[in-house]
């Protein structure tokens, strides 16, 4: 098993017919992903990597039962984008666009809250399940099947352990990026719980960052909710307050948003932190060989 | 994005909320003359784009309008060092010259985005004109919360519940409820991401004014707000940041270290910032290089380690994914070419196209210190920096 995305997943891709959105779809269906369908307002009718393209999102489900949305949309329009998959009553969606401005996230949210539909990101770097399917941005070839879930605010920060654990043959269940903004659609309690329920995730790697509280709240679920072990590292250790480092949301504002504060937070909830982000596969292979 | 302190003010009272009179001045004669419009008694405030002023002298009271002479010209071209500026401080190109104000009472309202609602909140209290996170650390139920509804906005009972919360009565209910929503209209017409006003003030007379004002904006909405951008102030800010804007690097950050670094990914680059200094060293920058589709950008962060003179030794960690590792190495063997480059390289790539970017670093013929992988890279760029004396 895995979880989010797997060999049924029907992928959508909204902004399919842009340069990213180009480059990446096809990735993804080099890596097997079953990619079904294209949004782009004004092409219907029309085919681009040999997949259908439709003028919205409600046609595009109609006609192909896609189940899975990836946006690539640019910023000023992608709330809109999310919106109209929501809408579209899809049950998940994968917003990869950097850039959006907040209010447009506090709208979707708002419209998000009694829907069924999951949003990861955006500002996310995709999600994958090794050898299922690929729906981001990752290389392919960095990971493999296994039994350790991944969730990461950042994207290239999860390649590097990703490939730290590649390296020493633990494979991954599913790799989620929860993006880098200040309100992300899904946050490590979410995915945490999926993963919970996941029977083959034996462990998890967490890796935050500086800014916003999500990681104290994953350390309140992982205490209270929480059986199988977690590894953490927090980036950003070394950062200045009140300066932007990179991310929209990795940001220190007060005294919770520092990594020390939840660094601190998670290991009172048993998480084993990594002070070395060099060390975060061999700190999970010592893990596993201990469990 | 940050503004000063009159442009907010204007910004406040385009929006119907009361600020003291006055206006901004470039030289010690202008804040002369504001103050005799003003009735000869004025106070001088450093415009910077940092807080805590007052305690650093920034804000000087004048009873003459030759005593606002001196006090501006005190301020105007020095740089005002507070707890919230580098020990260099920010430089002082302008005051803004407003009348004194009699104060009863100082309270604090303001408007920000709560990330675990992901709803603006509203924050307001009776104990103003001190730092919020004091209030909250000693005494928590001095502030009262509301969040607002894009949908419906700021209603008038949340106002007055705030209104209440602060120890306000009579008249200055209703007046502070639309205070409360004027600003609430101008924080989501302008996409703001902070707007705070502390003081609000009771003055003498019993009305509500907007002593300071602080207003920062979303930087991603900026594109929708060309008025909001033409503030932008760039003497403010660190000039290195600047001029690696203006070199098409938008992810710099002046750290206070000697090592130079080039970085992908904003997780990615602040663990390596983490990694050195877990090796002993530090980064002289923060630098996530982005998308790179040429070999510009490459090249231009090279000229930003080589305009930083506090860079001993350069790392260069790349996991490709969108960046390809082919395209970075070609634009370190550009820049070689370029550049007079004499600190020492240090160079990790992994990722999308590595053999190639390794093939094309070996047979360029230039000096540099391969690293195998995250951690021998920080470890050897930690070591090279402490022997390049």
């Amino acid at each position: 098993m895995s979880i989010l995305v797997d060999e049924n997943t029907r992928l959508l891709v909204q902004g399919i017919t842009g340069n990213e959105g180009t480059f990446h779809a096809q990735r993804c269906m080099e890596y097997g992903t079953n990619v079904v369908a294209g949004v782009t307002p004004g092409k219907e009718g029309t085919q681009h990597l040999g997949v259908p393209i439709f003028n919205t999102v409600e046609r595009a489900i109609a006609e192909t039962e896609a189940n899975v949305s990836i946006i690539f949309v640019p910023p000023a329009f992608a709330a809109d984008g999310i919106l109209e998959a929501i809408d579209a009553g899809i049950p998940l969606i994968i917003c990869i666009t950097e850039g959006i401005p907040v209010l447009d996230m506090v709208k979707v949210h708002s419209y998000l809250r009694n829907k069924s539909t999951r949003l990861i990101g955006p500002n996310s770097p995709g999600v994958i399940s090794p050898g299922k399917c690929k729906a981001g941005l990752m290389l392919g070839d960095i990971h493999i099947p296994g039994n350790v879930g991944v969730v990461s605010r950042s994207g290239t920060l999860c390649y590097e352990v990703v490939s730290q654990l590649t390296k020493l043959n633990i494979g991954q269940s599913t790799c989620v990026g929860i993006g880098g903004d200040a309100l992300p659609g899904s946050t490590f309690i979410d995915i945490l719980r999926l993963f919970r329920e996941d029977k083959d995730t034996r462990a998890v790697v967490l890796i935050g960052e500086i800014g916003s509280t999500f990681e104290q709240g994953a350390a309140e679920f992982i205490r209270n909710e929480m059986a199988k072990p977690v590894i953490a590292f927090i980036a950003g250790i070394s950062a200045p307050p009140g300066k932007r480092m990179g991310h929209a949301g990795a940001i220190i504002t007060g005294s919770a948003g520092k990594a020390s504060e939840k660094i601190k937070a998670l290991s009172q909830a048993g998480v084993t932190i990594v002070p070395n982000p060099a060390e975060i596969g061999l700190t999970m292979q010592k893990n596993i060989s201990e469990s | 994005m940050k503004i000063h302190e009159y442009q907010a003010k204007l910004l406040l009272s385009q929006y119907g909320i009361p600020v003291p009179q006055g206006r901004v001045a470039s030289t010690p004669t202008e804040a002369k003359e504001i103050t005799t419009e003003l009735g000869g008694k004025a106070v001088i405030k450093a415009q910077i784009y940092a807080g805590g002023r007052g305690k650093a002298g920034g804000i000087k009271v004048a009873s003459t309008p030759e005593e606002a002479e001196r006090a501006a010209s005190q301020l105007i071209g020095t740089r005002l060092v507070t707890h919230q500026t580098s020990p260099e401080g920010i430089p002082v190109t302008k005051v803004l010259v407003e009348e004194a104000c009699e104060i009863e009472r100082e309270l604090y309202l303001s408007i920000l985005i709560d990330g675990t609602a992901r709803l603006p909140l509203m924050m307001a209290s009776e104990a103003g004109g001190i730092e919020i996170e004091e209030v909250a650390q000693s005494s928590p139920g001095k502030i009262s919360r509301t969040y607002i509804e894009l949908a419906i906005g700021l209603q008038a009972y949340q106002g007055r519940k705030l209104a209440y919360g602060m120890n306000l009565h009579g008249k200055q209910v209703g007046e502070a409820t639309r205070l409360m929503a004027n600003l609430c209209n101008l924080f989501i017409a302008k996409d703001c991401s902070l707007a705070e006003i502390n003081p609000l003030a009771i003055t003498a007379n019993g009305k509500l004014v907007a002593l300071d004002a602080k207003l920062d904006f979303d930087n991603s909405a900026l594109f929708r707000h060309k008025d909001i951008q033409k503030l932008q102030d760039e003497e403010q800010e660190e000039a290195l940041e600047v001029q690696a804007r203006k070199w098409g690097i938008n992810n710099y950050v002046k750290l206070n270290g000697n090592i130079g670094c080039m970085l992908n990914g904003a997780g990615l680059s602040m663990a390596a910032n983490d990694l050195i200094q877990h090796c002993g060293g530090r980064a002289a920058n923060f630098l996530d290089i982005g998308v790179v589709n040429n070999t510009n950008r490459v090249v231009n962060s090279f000229k930003m380690f080589i305009a930083d003179p506090r860079v001993k030794a350069v790392l260069v960690n790349i996991f490709g994914g969108i960046a390809r590792a082919d395209i970075i190495a070609r634009g370190i063997v550009e820049a070689y070419k370029q550049l007079d480059i004499r600190f020492p390289v240090i160079i990790r790539l992994a990722g999308t196209n590595v053999e190639e970017g390794k093939r094309i670093l070996a047979e360029s013929g230039i000096n540099f210190i391969e690293a195998k992988d995250f951690y021998d890279g920080a470890y050897k760029a930690v070591e090279a920096a402490r022997d390049n004396k």
